[in-house]
């Protein structure tokens, strides 16, 4: 049976163009970037190469892109970072309450060692509202980290007034743009952004490497000590494959990114509404469209996620839910709750995220099985009684 | 996703037993505390002997095979014999279940409970 893989927000197929560009730098040339030597300058070079890339791509100068290890790393820098910094200044951080683990778990961890934290609420559609934004700001206030979209319900934050508001009031602004870059553009500048994290895997490139993008003048303090690496800001040896494959990555995300938003975007519409047109008492979370190209996340009601989920695998469709019931601590989906839903509709959710290589039969053939799982489902759930 | 065993995913494949029953002797309505997952669980009680057991399921994978299983092993039982199927013997009929979903089976073990309660209530009223 194909597989029919729509579970793109969590990781992607490494692109073989990526794999083919890493695969030198694991034997070939292995040498270590710190060392003088002819065979550590090839790596030392295509590492300064790929950092380039990704500095384009954001609008950035090289020196402001530093690899880390993951999307979750530069989360835990950017955030631990600018907290060790700046905490003389003052210990007050904002965020939402719908943000990415690696940042909502960062924040308490902060906030059991003597920061203060603000969680802003998001509205039906998972969208923050400046103004309680703007009320929210103290003169204690270091730092706003507020994600670019949302991983689960593919909801876009208005990140440029977001930014102007934490620059009018002289705050560093750190966003998670795991799910955003290389999908849809991204600009530093255009979106007033001073941090930012990027995560390989999340558009073809290798698992385990990430970027954060520090603006220059931003002081942070780095979480892992030891050698003068990434301009002394992250020790460890380079993950010179990794850092290869994530600008291999961006370079391809550039050449595609256009045309596949436009044609996701549309491929996504029109299975949400097929979807909505053909099963009852079924509803889209997240905005309709201030939304990620890629993303439909939409909740059955009286039937659990991961019953969903499962039935999909037996049709070979790989999807994803914010259920309880998969969850590893029994509690349902933060981001579903943040957005008003009851904990019933937040057990039915479904999150189908699409890739480049999903097509319009693909999406066909979910529309086709996925009202009989449902029906099937509802026959055999006491919650549902129409 | 969690691994479930053959015999787990046969049962939430094919679920035995789903449904109500018409004039059920006993029901059992009980939620699951840990996820917010709920469980019906019909009984038909003839001489002291359970002749039948349906049940209706939200919740995950588990939830419905332990339902299944715990319909099928209670078929054919006396009341007295239905005491000793446990949220354990209904899992290990499973081949197991991962440690996080056994909550799961208490479930399917508290329904059952449930439903033989409300039989005996109704008994003793009927007698009354
Ligand atoms: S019923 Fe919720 S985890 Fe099994």
């Amino acid at each position: 049976m194909k597989t029919i893989y729509l579970d793109h927000a969590a990781t992607t197929a490494t692109d073989p163009e990526v794999l083919e560009a890493m695969l030198p730098y694991f034997h070939e040339h292995y040498g270590n970037p710190s060392s003088i030597y002819s065979i550590s300058r090839i790596s030392k070079n295509t590492i300064e190469n790929a950092r380039e890339i990704v500095a384009n791509a954001l609008g950035a100068n090289s020196k402001e892109i530093v690899f880390t290890s993951s999307g979750s790393e530069s989360d835990n820098f950017a955030i631990k970072g600018v907290a060790l910094a700046k905490q003389q200044q003052g210990n007050h951080i904002i965020t939402s309450s719908i943000e990415h683990h690696a940042v909502l778990y960062t924040c308490k961890f902060l906030e059991k060692n003597g920061f203060n934290v603000t969680y802003l609420p998001v509205d039906n559609n998972g969208i923050i509202k400046l103004d309680e934004l703007e009320k929210a700001i103290t003169p204690q206030t270091i730092l706003i980290t507020i994600m670019h979209a949302n991983n689960e319900i593919g909801t876009i934050q208005p990140i440029s007034q977001i930014g102007e508001i934490a620059r009018k009031h002289g705050i560093t602004f750190h966003t998670d743009a795991v799910q955003t870059f290389g999908h849809i553009p991204v600009n530093v500048d255009d979106l007033n952004i001073d941090m930012l994290r990027i995560s390989g895997h999340k558009f073809y490139g290798p698992k385990g490497v990430g970027a954060l993008y520090i603006r220059k003048g931003i002081k942070i303090t780095p979480l892992i000590h030891g050698g003068d690496q990434e301009r002394r800001r992250r020790a460890s040896t380079e993950n010179v494959p990794g850092i290869i494959g994530l600008g291999k990555a961006v370079e391809i995300a550039g050449k595609v990114m256009e045309n596949e938003a436009t044609r996701q975007t549309k491929l996504r519409n029109e299975f949400i509404r097929t979807i909505l047109d053909n099963i009852d008492d079924a509803r889209l979370n997240g905005h309709s469209s201030l939304r990620l190209p890629n993303n439909v996340n939409i909740s059955f009601e009286g039937i659990e996620g991961e019953s969903i989920l499962l039935n999909l695998d037996m049709e070979g469709i790989a999807a994803s839910t914010g259920s309880a019931c998969s969850s590893s601590n029994l509690e349902p989906s933060h981001v579903l709750l943040s957005i008003g839903l009851s904990h019933e509709f937040a057990h039915g959710s479904v999150r189908f995220s699409m890739g480049k290589h999903t097509t319009k039969d693909d999406l066909d053939y979910v529309v086709e099985v996925l009202p009989g799982i449902v029906k099937k489902l509802r026959a055999m759930s006491p919650l549902y009684k129409k | 996703m969690e691994q479930y065993s053959e015999k787990v995913m046969d049962h939430f494949r094919n679920p035995r037993n789903v449904g109500e029953i018409e004039n059920p002797d006993g029901i059992g309505h009980v939620g699951n505390p840990m996820c917010g997952d709920v469980m019906e669980m019909y009984i038909k009680v003839k001489e002291n002997i359970i002749v039948d057991a349906k049940f209706k399921t939200f919740g995950c994978g588990a939830a419905i095979a332990t339902s299944s299983m715990a319909t099928e092993l209670v078929i054919g039982k006396t009341i007295d014999e239905v005491r000793q199927i446990t949220n354990k013997v209904v899992a290990e009929a499973l081949d197991g279940l991962p440690p996080i979903k056994m909550h799961c089976s208490n479930l399917a073990e508290e329904a059952l409970e449930a439903a033989i309660k409300d039989y005996k209530e109704k008994l003793a009223h009927k007698k009354a």
